[in-house]
């Protein structure tokens, strides 16, 4: 505007405008083109099933609604302070922590035994790391149904076992101070193999010559595993741990089947809960802020994952 | 340590080996019973479920149990359903990786980073988190107009966005040889012809392997079609047997245990089939980055 005195030149940078516009497509080049159709149906796809709905998860954390009303209210933090002030829900968060300590302490521990199990020159081991790998990819509803046959307390399989050693049998899933570990159990049957696997491949890839290293350096059996085997598998330690907390903070159908959250909210993970609050007590508001909150515990595990795998990445190349 | 104790050398290594067999066999035993128990759950009479003490293994085998199972339940309807969603869901998944990893791994935009960065946010979003809001969208509440509860696009699109996938298969391309796909490009190979003739023939057991991934996961989807079907002609199989173990279980466990068969059989025969690919596949993703 400062320049209107001068139309020549006015005029110039009009023409020279006015050609990006018509053609912004020429302008990207064929690769580029390319590149955008390729992307966009996945693109879109997140656009309208993952990032949208993320930012709607906040919207109606903010909100007090039965998802049914056509009015919703906006209540601010008061669903976030219901949360934090609300026993169910505080039992809710030990729960979740009860749950994946237990699992992931089971996994990554007898998953361990396992690997090193499994590392040793038997026939048939192969086969076995099958065996022990299968039950991930079973689906956990069908297991779930089959260990709540198997928890019964009159004619199940682990009654008679426990028998033999001459204990009684809990009422599992009825019973508050029982259900949850009869859940882990299951979680971690449905787990050990993945973990297993890790391990193997972890322990096949420890340079045989640092064994040879310590046993010349005098180390016994114990102690090259605590100076050669530990360390060397922190990395794939570190990334079981995590991979391990992501899947159980998002384990569902174990709960669901095997005991509903109950009994008395003894199994009401967080997953449970925001199912129950969302499905059943039709309460989006205190369901999507405790989405908000699983959310935030996720991310900031996935964050760990993810500066994991780059660093690999980097150390690889 | 030198041995001194009353075990030679050579017997210690012999009972080691005993002692490692051993356990080897328990470690089968754990992951092994419970299949066990649901088979031969599923060919007992109701006398011998609830046997005290427990019966091991069904006197005559008990095939109408399958028979009461696939008639108390629509079976064959859930079994249609889970093959049509897990086709197409894993379908459109492989689709959406492949060409994604193409574009990230050969095709190069101004933006680039700025897609990946999205992907990778969107790996951080378990599906999980979005239920609630996605069953809003899919029911078309409050104004997108559309109902797609109780139908097979409601149970598959929403899930046929793919993160994992396309950087597991950005990764599988990255190391296919340079060389070959250069000299393509200098003869003057255009990029779709490049991803279908080249590198998905090359890439093709990383291709497979995730593909198989996707099947399985697709197979035993469970929270998103529990909540985006409320009637019995739309359940996938895993929600249609729990339906069935709500209003059976505790009572009649062969029953239950016949419809349980039904929905892991299929995965048990894809696992004895490819289990070494799916292993391998899953241990190289965790390892190799």
């Amino acid at each position: 505007m400062q320049q209107s005195g001068n139309l020549p030149r006015l005029n110039e940078e009009a023409l020279i405008v006015e050609k990006p516009t018509r053609t912004v497509w020429q302008r990207l080049g064929r690769e580029e083109v390319i590149f955008l159709l390729f992307v966009f149906p996945n693109l879109f796809l997140f656009a309208v099933f993952t990032f949208w709905p993320m930012a709607r998860a906040f919207y109606l954390s903010g909100v007090r609604w039965d998802m049914i009303s056509p009015t919703k209210r906006w209540v601010g933090l008061a669903n976030y302070e219901y949360l934090f002030n609300n026993d169910a829900f505080r039992k809710t968060l030990v729960a979740s922590l009860y749950y994946t300590v237990g699992t992931i302490g089971g996994t990554l521990i007898l998953g361990l035994l396992a690997a090193l199990l499994l590392n040793l020159p038997l026939r048939g081991r192969d086969g076995v790391r099958a065996a022990v790998f299968a039950p991930n990819l079973l689906s956990g509803a069908a297991i779930s149904i089959i260990w709540v046959y198997m928890f019964d307390p009159r004619y199940g399989i682990i009654k008679e076992i426990l028998g033999w050693f001459g204990a009684s049998s809990p009422n599992w899933l009825r019973d508050p101070d029982w259900a949850m570990p009869a859940v882990i159990v299951v979680s971690i049957w449905r787990t050990l193999g993945f973990a297993t696997v890790i391990y193997l491949a972890g322990l096949q890839a420890i340079p045989k010559d640092l064994y040879e290293a310590a046993k010349v350096d005098g180390a016994g059996a114990f102690w090259r595993f605590r100076s050669v085997t530990i360390p060397m598998l922190s990395p794939i330690l570190f990334f079981l741990m995590v991979t391990s907390v992501l899947s159980s903070f998002q384990s569902f159908d174990i709960i669901r089947v095997m005991t509903q959250g109950g009994p008395v909210d003894s199994t009401s993970t967080l997953i449970w809960y925001i199912y129950e609050q969302g499905f059943i007590a039709m309460n989006a508001g205190r369901s999507a802020a405790a989405t908000v909150i699983l959310f935030l515990f996720l991310l900031v595990f996935t964050l760990f994952q993810v500066n994991y795998s780059e660093r690999k990445v980097h150390y690889g190349s | 340590m030198p041995s001194q104790g009353f075990l030679s050398r050579r017997r210690k290594a012999q009972l080691g080996r005993a002692v490692s067999y051993f356990m080897m066999l328990l470690l089968l035993m754990l992951i092994g019973v419970p299949v066990f128990w649901m088979v031969s759950g599923s060919l007992k009479t109701t006398q011998e479920i609830q046997a005290i003490p427990i019966k091991w293994l069904p006197t005559s085998l008990q095939w109408e149990n399958f028979r009461e199972a696939w008639n108390a339940a629509p079976f064959g309807r859930f079994y249609l359903n889970t093959i049509i969603t897990t086709a197409f869901g894993s379908g459109l998944e492989l689709l959406n990786a492949t060409f994604t990893a193409y574009a990230l791994a050969f095709l190069r935009f101004p933006r680039k980073t700025l897609v990946f960065v999205l992907i990778l946010i969107a790996l951080m979003i378990p599906d999980e988190v979005v239920v609630l809001p996605n069953y809003l969208t899919v029911a078309g509440i409050p104004f997108f107009g559309w109902n797609w509860i109780n139908t097979y696009q409601g149970i598959i699109i929403p899930g046929a966005s793919v993160a994992f996938g396309a950087f597991f298969l950005r990764q599988a391309f990255l190391g296919l040889p340079r060389e070959v796909l250069d000299a393509a490009r200098v003869d003057g190979c255009g990029h779709v012809r490049m991803l279908w003739d080249m590198v998905v023939p090359m890439a093709r057991p990383s291709i497979l392997t995730f593909g198989l991934i996707s099947l399985v996961a697709k197979w035993n989807e469970y929270l998103w079609p529990l909540v985006v079907t409320n009637e019995d002609r739309m359940r996938t199989l895993t929600v249609g047997l729990t339906y069935l173990f709500d209003s059976e279980g505790n009572t009649e466990w062969g029953v239950v245990m016949a419809g349980t068969v039904f929905v892991l059989a299929p995965l048990i025969i894809i696992f004895i089939w490819a289990q070494r690919f799916i292993i391998e596949g899953i241990t190289s993703g965790a390892t190799k980055g």
